[in-house]
């Protein structure tokens, strides 16, 4: 799963997500590269102290996450309405709306449009959307050569990599590490590394400008995702901080456009709400550098043609489960990622989705639909990674309380577990005896004994380094000693002694 | 003011002294403090874990236990806030399931009443300083769910800078997760071990004897990996360090 640093030359097709393992299986594979670990440590703890800092500077930012959660549920209520207002605003300004049920409708109608256009290759704006349909392989399987122009996502791409981060896909890299893939990579695909290239911000920028121009200026379709598209006017709303997305989004002849239903918004007001958030939270700025808007085509100012496809893919059925549907407000900004002290360690790619972290662990098992039948045993994994901590609540700018969803989550998990097996899995063994001997305070009483007894048995000196006998918990040993139980409880000891009060005092 | 304590089922088996060092403070501040011995657990184990209809049964009894008291003290946040964020959430999937006549409403009557130990200190006794003298280099970890989750704020360090003796010691990093999370421990051992360990590595460096908190589930955790290490810093609950009046603790 882990991308490693002796990538293969010429792979068949795209990488994908699929085959990853579960997640405690993909998170000890992660958490053995250390650099993967240093690399991660070292980028989410820039970004968290500089998106502390301009948060801070908000005196409403708590009254903006308000707004911003009460806009998208509006959105969620009114859906259809919305999607049809929008629709009918694109056309009227001369753009094409298309509807795409799933990924291989969405891909289906771009390869049929950039056919139409006889076009070989295309350049892309980053786009969430489109890696969730793997858009790219399906392109790359017309024969048509697919250019990624936000710096990190190139580097994934020249590495025949994996994104590990929503807003940053190569954040597991070092400079280093990119200064090699350009050099081993650029010249296969177009314009090569300078010769004596370093791996100076700088020098890696230049190269990266060189190789993206020839195609810029050659490429005749460029594909897009959303970050907003207002009902109201039509418009849509890309920001981004290279400025590549600006030149795929006005040189091109056809843009195209993918977006997830959930990316609208009502009205064009609304976007003074989310201009705000989304910066701030995903790369700690007061504003991106480039905030592209356009409504449908304007002769001779960019594109002539505009297709814009709204992207089901699950969605709809992530709106009818009343606790997941919040999932829906996500504007993906990262900053739950950023904070999350299990994907600082593991990284993204272990949880198996383009949409990793604690969003990604709340999203991915909802649009695979976890809710409506079952899912492998990688998706089902993907609602307990997380310590339910709660740090991912408190900067999410849409207020999706994350911990509350991914509980939710795991009940689905568990409800599916026992309707799709015969006889119950150990854990649910476990947890059934347990619940069985906890909720009468007789048994308790009784377990608690045991427990005082056995930890005589096996204790040292009050601590239990190993579980006598292979059990469910037996995780706990690998690192860490338990406390043995105490020879005589609480509960015992308030009965022999009266509280305190009898003959103990 | 009745008061009840709700000791928390993994106090009651493996931290029995937790509870001892409550009723032995609340008694020096004044307080009598009942224990009704038909309490058991919150449930929390078993919410957190997807096992939510399970927890109907630990609902009905902790409101039948705890009934008829103004306050119910426990020495464990998270257990707290298991109760006032989550058992009515539990009671609407009671509801839902059909058979619980009642429950929400005695939810709604118990809930609210069961409050952190430093939030029944500092909020309804209106005390910071308890008299305690506790002469040791102290760290405290302010664990994920009495601070996010139930929004203790400074109540457990504003109790701590009173008590005599105690230097408390800064600890990086201290909103960062431990890595216990209930079953994550187990279910996600090598992440929940590496997040551990560099709680460990911070608490090391903090130069404290002893590294203490709301939550023992916490501090079990992080004390089982310092137990492996043969580390020498203790772990204990911040009640304990509350109820010393000497310096043999």
């Amino acid at each position: 799963m882990t991308a490693p640093i002796g990538r293969p030359p010429h792979p068949g097709h795209e990488p994908s997500f699929s085959g990853t393992p579960p997640f405690p299986e993909a998170a000890r594979t992660a958490l053995a590269n250390e650099q993967l670990r240093a690399n991660l440590g070292r980028a989410t703890a820039t970004i968290r102290t500089k998106r502390a800092k301009v948060v801070a500077e908000r005196t409403d930012w708590e009254a903006l996450r308000l707004a911003g959660a009460a806009i998208k549920d509006e959105v969620m209520r009114d859906l259809p309405a919305l999607l049809e207002r929008l629709e009918r605003n694109v056309t009227a300004a001369g753009g094409t709306v298309h509807w795409a049920r799933d990924a291989a409708e969405a891909n289906a109608i771009v390869a049929r449009i950039a056919r139409d256009h006889d076009a070989t290759e295309v350049v892309k704006v980053k786009s969430m959307a489109t890696q969730e349909i793997e858009l790219n392989e399906a392109l790359r399987q017309e024969g048509i050569d697919v250019w990624e122009t936000d710096l990190a996502e190139m580097i994934v791409q020249l590495g025949h990599d994996l994104p590990s981060h929503i807003l940053v896909p190569a954040i597991h890299r070092n400079r280093t590490e990119v200064r090699d893939i350009f050099i081993d990579e650029m010249g296969r695909v177009g314009r090569p590394a300078p010769a004596g290239m370093t791996d100076e911000p700088a020098e890696l920028a230049e190269a990266a400008r060189l190789h993206l121009r020839e195609k810029f200026l050659r490429a005749r379709v460029a594909i897009s995702g959303a970050n907003f598209a207002v009902a109201e006017t039509g418009t849509v709303v890309v920001v981004e901080s290279e400025g590549n997305g600006r030149m795929c989004l006005t040189l091109p002849e056809v843009l195209i456009t993918v977006m997830g239903i959930e990316k609208l918004l009502p009205t064009w007001r609304d976007l003074e709400v989310f201009l705000q958030l989304l910066p701030r939270s995903s790369t700690a700025e007061r504003m991106n550098p480039y905030t592209s808007m356009w409504t449908g085509v304007t002769e001779g100012d960019g594109p002539g043609t505009f297709h814009l496809i709204l992207l089901d893919n699950g969605r709809t059925d992530v709106l009818s489960d009343i606790v997941g549907r919040q999932a829906l407000r996500c504007i993906r900004c990262s900053a739950c990622l950023n904070v999350c002290p299990v994907y600082q360690r593991t990284g993204g790619q272990a949880y198996g989705s383009v949409y990793p972290g604690p969003i990604g662990a709340i999203l991915t098992p909802q649009l695979r639909g976890l809710a409506k039948h079952a899912v492998d045993k990688q998706t089902a994994s993907l609602p307990f990674a997380s310590s339910l901590c709660g740090a991912c609540f408190d900067v999410c700018p849409v207020r999706i309380d994350i911990p509350e969803v991914l509980v939710h989550l795991r009940g689905q998990v568990v409800r599916q577990s026992e309707a799709t097996h015969r006889f119950p899995s150990r854990e649910a063994l476990v947890m059934g005896t347990a619940a069985w001997g906890m909720r009468s305070p007789a048994r308790l009483g009784l377990a608690e004994r045991a427990g005082g007894l056995a930890g005589r048995l096996f204790g040292r000196r009050g601590r239990l380094p190993r579980m006598p006998g292979p059990g469910p918990i037996s995780g706990w040993f690998r690192a860490r000693d338990l406390k043995t139980p105490a020879p005589e409880s609480f509960r015992a000891w308030w009965h022999r002694t009266d509280g305190g009060r009898g003959r103990d005092r | 003011m009745r008061i009840a304590l709700f000791i928390a089922c993994y106090n009651d088996l493996l931290f029995p002294e937790v509870g001892r060092a409550t009723v032995a403070l609340l008694r020096r501040l004044g307080h009598d403090v009942e224990f009704p011995a038909a309490q058991t657990c919150c449930g929390q184990m078993h919410f957190n874990t997807g096992y939510q209809d399970a927890c109907i049964p630990f609902v009905e009894g902790f409101v039948d236990a705890f009934a008829g008291y103004d306050v119910v003290v426990t020495p464990s946040g998270s257990c707290a806030a298991m109760v006032r964020h989550h058992h009515p959430v539990i009671a609407e999937l009671a509801a839902e399931r059909g058979g619980h006549p009642g429950l929400t409403e005695r939810v709604a009557t118990v809930a609210p009443r069961v409050l952190e130990l430093s939030e029944f200190l500092v909020d309804t006794l209106g005390i910071t300083d308890v008299g305690a003298s506790f002469p040791h280099r102290v760290a405290f970890h302010p664990t994920c769910h009495s601070t996010r989750l139930l929004g203790v704020g400074d109540r457990p360090m504003r109790l701590l800078a009173e008590v005599d003796g105690l230097t408390l010691v800064d600890l990086p990093r201290s909103e960062a997760c431990c890595g216990f999370g209930g079953t994550f421990a187990v279910k996600n051992s090598d992440t929940s071990v590496a997040m551990g360990l560099d709680k460990v590595d911070d608490v090391l460096g903090s130069g404290a004897e002893v590294l203490t908190a709301a939550d023992t589930s916490c501090l079990m955790h992080i004390g089982g990996l310092l137990s492996r290490r043969r580390s020498p810093v203790r772990v204990m609950h911040l009640v304990e360090i509350l109820a010393s009046v000497g310096s043999d603790a």
